[in-house]
């Protein structure tokens, strides 16, 4: 026989027990990230629900006890509740059109051969690393400031007159800064799919006689299709509580033009003290977050399958 | 060295049964191969012995041991796997040390052991490479190597020469028959190259839908297939199969059979045949003779010249086709119409159930079988 | 005519995408100019281009708040909170990859839609709570609460990295006598380790970006870098130079720390949905 074989056999140390249930272990691996998630998720939702249905202002001590549904009722009739409503939907739906869109155009073109190629890719993703407060500083005063921003100059260089951005259009203002911020988040993702899009499928394509525009929409945007989904998922969980670029700029005005759901809530709790009705605020506001959120999961859920 | 024993062995994923009841007992050094189509259930049950996948019900013996409940390092088994698996972060020394120095076997044994497997698998040259940095025959070697350093009591093998380009693949079977020798450990080897089950095997099990169809020699598979799925399954080209009706139960224990166009005697001991009962009659590409005089006409759609042998696809008169096999040197071409004569003594018949019918004559090779 | 049309589609390309790149780049190359400004300069109208350089700005901000106090916090309230949320992710995820029972998948979505609930809703609780534990302007607090709304995202993440991983490579180790703690430590995360570094990186970003938590809980011990900044916005917003200044300063570590980890960044942020 072979020297090789001539070796006593290697077994394992005896440690361990024999029959390991995998879904104990499981179970087990998995529990420290769903108490905490569940404490996180739980302990203050409930806090905040029976905060919702309290009396409860910080600096009126005198108002206390059960309120009933009063606080909602008083939140729901508000006429900036439904402003507040709309406008989250508007930046939320502003900033994914334009971050999709262009981001999907941008991949194609930054996958394009050019010189210097790298270095504008990591010039258009920059803005990614700028965290809200200073973006829409930036914006607000070099950019946009009706006298000395940048902005205003150009437009003064064109005979134009300035605009002030921020008081005339604060929404729209406030979906171009934060657009701003998440294009290069889109550009990042779709480019890195576009990157992966098999040469030989589009090959095949030209072969058939697809034109720039028949691949495009044929080949290209087909294989996007998960990352876009990604793409909406991750910046819809960010842009549903935009905060900062709000509270620096605009501070939810003029008047509301420009308050979303989170701002209100948080201009009701911490500017007017109204722990009850920011409370019922941010009820609706999880709520709110639930119905989107069932509808994005449904898409990820899809994503998970393969 | 080891014997396996299966009892009875059950797989179910939630409601599925996949594994509807194996038993097998596998001798010491013996070579097992599992056959089967894709989605048998081949790999599934190798990884039952491993150790790998529960088993939901039924017992698996090792040297008599049940071992059911014991993890998969303490059944002293090694597993190559079709993909190698090799670990990409180690070296190939490394590879080959993971499970000793687990085991916490000192380093200078450890050292003096991995130098005797890469002699022998001629891997001394690549130890301080990557798995990444090697051909797909020498990460092979190495996935090899990794399970003979353990010495393992039982080896299993899941389709490990599948991934292979087909001259590397004639070469590692010879290397991994003459290791088997060599080492003489108990192997079990899932593949679905019926080649490499019929030059390796002491024994096949042909699997089918989680149910074994039979096992046997590969030569008893071949020349006494029990049923119409392991006929048609073993030998390549396939045993040609054409649906007929017993005409008469003829004396002497042979059986006249007609198929659309034509009538044979087949020689079987099969009692209480019934005239006009449907079955099957199969016989091998190898066993059908051109001849003049033949009783079966046909004509040639397609002759592939294999240099050694021709394969004649030929289509009968009631559009069946059947191949046949005949000399490297015959010169019929398509469109030729030609006679046929099969050997009688070498077919096969099936009822309608698809079970062969008891034979009365043997393969020589099986004589003593 | 081909090569002509080619080599014009070729310039329109390059021009195209630089002008979009500068554009997109303009706000923060400003942002750097001119927090080297004087302030007249800063302001002058129309802006200028050229200037005189002085690092004046730079002085001032010093000599107003503690930078160091605050990037310190940044530092080290961002490292921590992404080395507790690995910690806590990788044992969850590899459970959700090579354990996956049936309610797998509706706990990984149960936790991302954990992730979408809006902090602001949540905020009266959580700072009445952080008020009574006494985390209030802590450090801790801050890690704790980065490190709970990361989560998700991060055993999202390393669950797609996990699942990229072959299966029988995990299996070769259990045969070869791993135990379960070998198996991860000496098999998986050696293996995952350019999928667990991506993941890092992002926690690490958005941690050191996350402006609410930090706006509404800290106020001088525990504020990082977000606090800073936003101490600068608004009566003294005019004061452009220090602005920016300012800002160069909040922002720099980190965008130098995303230009340096930019391709291992975009592995991970792509969540799986390219393979
Ligand atoms: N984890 C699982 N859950 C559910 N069904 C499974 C699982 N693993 C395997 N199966 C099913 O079990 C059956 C047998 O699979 P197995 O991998 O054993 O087939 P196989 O004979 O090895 O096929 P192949 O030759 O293609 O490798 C298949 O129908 C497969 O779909
Ligand atoms: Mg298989």
């Amino acid at each position: 026989m072979d020297k090789v074989a001539g070796h006593p056999p290697v077994m394992a140390s005896p440690a361990g027990s024999a029959a390991r249930s995998r879904g104990l272990q499981g179970f087990v691996l998995q529990s420290p990230a769903i108490m905490l998630l569940l404490a996180w998720s739980v302990v203050p939702l409930l806090m905040t629900l029976w905060y919702s249905v309290r009396n409860y202002n910080l600096v009126d001590p005198t108002q206390q006890g059960f309120a009933g549904i009063s606080n909602y009722w008083y939140l729901l009739t508000d006429p900036d509740f439904m402003t507040s409503l709309e406008n989250t939907a508007i930046l939320v739906g502003g900033v994914l059109a334009i971050s999709v869109g262009l981001g999907t155009l941008l991949a194609v073109l930054y996958n394009e051969e050019f010189a210097g190629r790298g270095i504008a890719r990591i010039l258009v993703i920059s803005p990614f690393f700028i965290m809200p407060t200073v973006a829409a500083l930036l914006w607000k005063n070099l950019m946009l400031h009706p006298i000395y921003g940048v902005y205003s100059a150009m437009m003064r260089a064109v005979g134009l007159t300035p605009v002030d951005w921020l008081s005339r259009y604060p929404l729209a203002t406030l979906v171009m800064i934060v657009a701003w911020e998440w294009l290069p988040f889109a550009v990042l993702i779709l480019l890195t799919a576009i990157q992966s899009l098999d040469t030989e499928q589009k090959e095949a394509a030209r072969m058939d006689g697809a034109g720039m525009v028949a691949q495009f929409i044929n080949i290209t945007l087909p294989h996007l299709s998960r990352a876009i989904t990604v793409v909406i998922m991750i910046e819809t969980i960010f842009l549903l509580t935009i905060f900062a670029e709000i509270s620096v700029t605009t501070a939810g005005g003029p008047g509301v033009a420009s308050t979303n759901l989170a701002f209100l809530i948080y201009s009701r709790a911490l500017l007017q003290f109204d722990v009850g009705g920011a409370s019922a605020g941010g009820v609706v506001a999880i709520v709110v977050a639930n119905i989107v959120a069932a509808f994005l999961l449904r898409a990820v859920a899809r994503n998970l399958e393969t | 060295m080891a014997t396996v024993e299966l009892r009875n062995l059950r797989k179910t994923y939630l409601h599925e049964e996949i594994i509807k009841g194996v038993s097998l007992a596998i001798a010491e050094r013996e070579f097992v191969v599992f056959v089967g189509p894709s989605g048998c259930g081949k790999s599934t049950l190798l990884r039952m012995i491993a150790g790998l996948e529960d088993i939901s019900a039924g017992d698996l013996l090792i040297d008599g041991q049940r071992v059911n409940d014991t993890e998969p390092a303490r059944r002293g088994l090694a597993m190559v796997f079709q993909s190698y698996a090799l670990y990409p972060h180690m070296n190939v020394y490394r590879n080959m040390e993971f499970s000793l120095r687990l085991a916490g076997m000192p380093e200078a044994e450890r050292r003096q052991r991995i130098g005797d497997v890469a002699r022998i698998l001629q891997l001394e040259p690549y130890l301080d490479h990557r798995p990444g940095q090697l051909s797909g025959g020498q990460r092979q070697r190495v996935a090899i190597g990794r399970a003979i350093v353990r010495n393992p009591r039982v080896f299993l093998f899941d389709e490990p020469l599948s991934n292979l380009d087909a001259a590397l693949r004639g070469q590692m079977r010879v290397e991994l028959a003459s290791l088997h020798r060599r080492l003489g450990a108990t192997t079990i080897y899932v593949t679905h190259d019926q080649v490499e089950a019929m030059t390796m095997a002491d024994r096949i099990v042909v699997l089918n839908k989680g149910v074994v169809e039979q096992i046997g020699t590969p030569l008893e598979l071949y020349h006494r297939p029990g049923n119409l799925f392991v006929a048609r399954f073993m030998g390549s080209p396939p045993m040609n199969l054409l649906p007929a009706t017993i005409s008469a139960p003829a004396p002497e224990g042979s059986v006249q059979v007609r198929t659309g166009t034509f009538s044979v005697s087949i020689p079987t001991q099969q009692a209480g045949l019934e005239a006009g009962a449907p079955a099957t009659l199969g016989v091998r590409p190898e066993h059908i003779r051109i001849d003049p005089q033949g009783a079966v006409h046909g004509m040639v759609e397609v002759s592939e010249r294999l240099g050694a042998i021709t394969l004649l696809h030929v289509r009968l008169p009631d559009g069946q086709m059947i191949v046949v096999q005949t000399g490297g040197d015959n010169i019929d071409c398509a469109d030729t119409p030609i006679s046929m004569t099969f050997e009688e003594e070498h077919c096969h018949l099936f009822d309608a159930g698809g079970m062969a019918l008891a034979r009365s004559t043997e393969h020589p090779l099986l004589a003593g079988a | 005519m081909a090569r002509t049309s080619t080599r014009l589609r070729h310039a329109t390309i390059t021009l195209l995408a630089w002008s979009i790149a500068l554009w997109m780049f303009f706000p923060i190359l400003w942002m750097f100019l001119t927090g080297f400004k004087s302030e007249p300069d800063a302001i002058s109208t129309p802006p200028h281009f050229f200037f005189n350089p002085t690092l004046s700005s730079y002085q001032d901000v010093f000599a107003r708040e503690n930078y160091w106090h605050f990037a310190a916090n940044s530092v080290v309230i961002s490292l921590m909170a992404t080395v507790v949320a690995l910690l806590v992710s990788i044992p969850a995820a590899y459970a959700m990859a090579f354990l996956p029972g049936p309610r797998t998948r509706m706990t990984l979505l149960w936790m991302l839609s954990t992730r979408m609930l809006p902090s602001v809703g949540v905020l009266v609780p959580i700072y009445l709570l952080a008020r009574a534990t006494g985390l209030l302007d802590s450090r801790t607090g801050l890690v704790v609460i980065y490190m709970l709304t990361n989560l998700p995202i991060t055993v999202w993440m390393l669950y797609t990295f996990f699942r990229e991983v072959p299966v029988p490579i995990l299996e070769a180790g259990r045969m070869d006598g791993a135990t379960r703690w070998q198996e991860v430590t000496q098999v998986l995360l050696p293996l995952a380790l350019p999928g667990i570094a991506s993941t890092g990186l992002l926690s690490l970003i958005l941690c050191w970006n996350e402006t609410f938590w930090s706006l509404n809980l800290t106020s001088s011990v525990a504020a990082p870098l977000t606090t800073f900044i936003a101490s600068f916005s608004s009566p003294e917003g005019l004061f452009f130079a220090k602005l920016s200044a300012a800002s160069t300063l909040a922002v720099a570590p980190i965008m130098v720390f995303g230009w340096a980890s930019q391709k291992q960044l975009v592995r991970g942020l792509t969540f799986g949905a390219v393979k």
